[in-house]
């Protein structure tokens, strides 16, 4: 819960909630991009529950992904 | 060696693991602040790189873990209700109230709902204006600017029928009280760096200069936190306290002013209790008296409702740092992730499930 996960924006509509389609690997889900006003269509962002909170760039969105993989990975094949 | 054999970077790993056991001359304790720095340090094995003197303790930042007893059966209470359709994220369906958990709402026929985010559930409330549609809205700081803005928008649409039980907690507080707590034994924090994105670091610096305390700003991703580690190491031998920022490609110093500002014009700071800790002043946030209508525990007035925990469950000293999970008498036998005496064992971010899931379970404890 305290660890966003990163998405490339797919496109926003602005509103005063910013709406935008943010793909997750293969999921697509609608995120709130209120609180990264300069995130358009292409840009890799932080999402923690429905809401981007930071803006980075690929090779550091594609880092975190691999660490948080990694992470569920090992839950999955170590879980109890 | 799991980092070396499992993830990239091995090398690199061990060099920073060789630093640190070089830079280390006398016994140090460090804890870090975030649930998920504990899962990454425990299933990558980075404590395996550190020297015998270096010892790391696991910090209370499991939003689930401390959400208070009270405040689940609160939950339980107002999900229970037939005109309700309570939404929460995942993790806390199985965290145990005092008799049960929202699992068992939802199995006796409770409509309590898994949702991704508060925005989904303020999209229910729309599309569900006969129902009574209540978030369950806990975390630190990174989940408050999102409920925050699920208020705002119920608010500005009129939504009367959606509302939101809270139990938010704040970081900065919850170290005061570590810290000023006689059985402290803690020399140094890696600060979460994800709350820190959001509130930024400047709540940290007096917290370091009080208790001559290092607090380094700390990313969860395992090359970080042994570059985390190595920082406060280096302070701690050189006989600095201070506020660094490991995490500087995604901390600013002023953090996320917009995520701010959401919530503050929702959220004040109020007292919080937390699980197996204790009450600590101005350690959440709670709903501001202009928006007290979208206060679920009044609406429902369960305000009062609330029991104890189990008392075999020991998470408060683990959520302190004072025992590590397999110290507890209860950890692999009374207490499992199938049968959790405490939400550290519910948890994906919570210490016991940590070292029960990866390779600290034994049963000889």
């Amino acid at each position: 819960m305290c660890l966003g996960v990163p998405g490339q924006i797919i496109d926003v509509v602005e509103s005063p909630l910013r709406l935008g389609r943010v793909a997750f690997g293969s999921t697509i889900k609608e995120i709130s991009l209120a609180c990264v006003p300069d995130a358009g269509p292409g840009a890799w962002v932080v999402v923690h529950a429905g809401l981007a909170l930071d803006q980075l760039d690929e090779a550091e969105a594609k880092y975190m992904l691999e660490c948080l993989n990694a992470l569920a990975e090992g839950q999955e094949q170590e879980g109890a | 060696m799991r980092f070396v054999e499992e993830f990239r970077d091995g090398r690199k790993a061990q060099a920073l693991g060789e630093a640190i056991r070089r830079r280390v001359t006398r016994p140090w304790t460090l804890m870090e602040v975030c649930g998920g720095q504990t899962h990454a340090i425990v299933r990558f094995g980075l404590d395996e790189l550190l020297p015998k003197d270096l010892t790391l303790v696991h910090g209370p930042g499991c939003p689930v873990c401390v959400t208070p007893v009270a405040i689940i059966d609160q939950a339980l209470a107002i999900a229970a209700r037939p005109e309700v359709t309570f939404c929460s994220f995942g993790d806390m369906l199985r965290v145990p109230g005092s008799a049960e958990d929202l699992f068992s709402v939802k199995s006796r026929g409770g409509d309590v709902r898994v949702v991704y985010s508060p925005l989904d559930a303020v999209a229910l409330a729309r599309q569900l204006p006969e129902r009574q549609v209540v978030f369950f809205a806990v975390g630190f700081e990174t989940t408050a600017p999102g409920n925050a803005l699920a208020v705002a928008q119920a608010a500005d649409e009129g939504l009367e029928n959606f509302s939101i039980l809270v139990s938010h907690v704040r970081v900065p507080p919850a170290i005061e009280a570590l810290m000023a707590s006689p059985q402290c034994r803690v020399d140094a924090f890696l600060a979460a760096g994800h709350v820190c994105s959001v509130m930024g670091t400047e709540e940290y610096h007096p917290l370091a200069e009080r208790f001559r305390v290092p607090i380094v700003v700390t990313a969860f991703e395992p090359l970080d936190l042994l570059q985390g580690i190595l920082m406060a190491v280096t302070q701690l031998e050189e006989g600095r306290a201070e506020v660094e920022n490991q995490y500087s490609r995604l901390v600013k110093a002023g953090g996320n002013r917009p995520a701010q500002a959401l919530i503050q014009r929702v959220f004040q700071v109020v007292d919080r209790t937390w699980r197996g800790i204790g009450p600590i002043p101005a350690s959440g946030f709670g709903l501001r008296p202009e928006l007290a209508t979208f206060d679920a525990a009044r609406r429902f007035g369960v305000q009062d409702v609330g029991g104890a925990e189990s008392p075999d469950c020991q998470s408060g000293l683990v959520l302190q740092g004072l025992l590590k999970p397999p110290q507890c008498p209860a950890f692999g036998t009374l207490c499992t992730p199938d049968h959790p005496l405490g939400a550290t064992m519910v948890s994906s971010e919570g210490a016991c499930a940590a070292y029960y899931r990866y390779r600290r379970f034994d049963p000889a404890h």
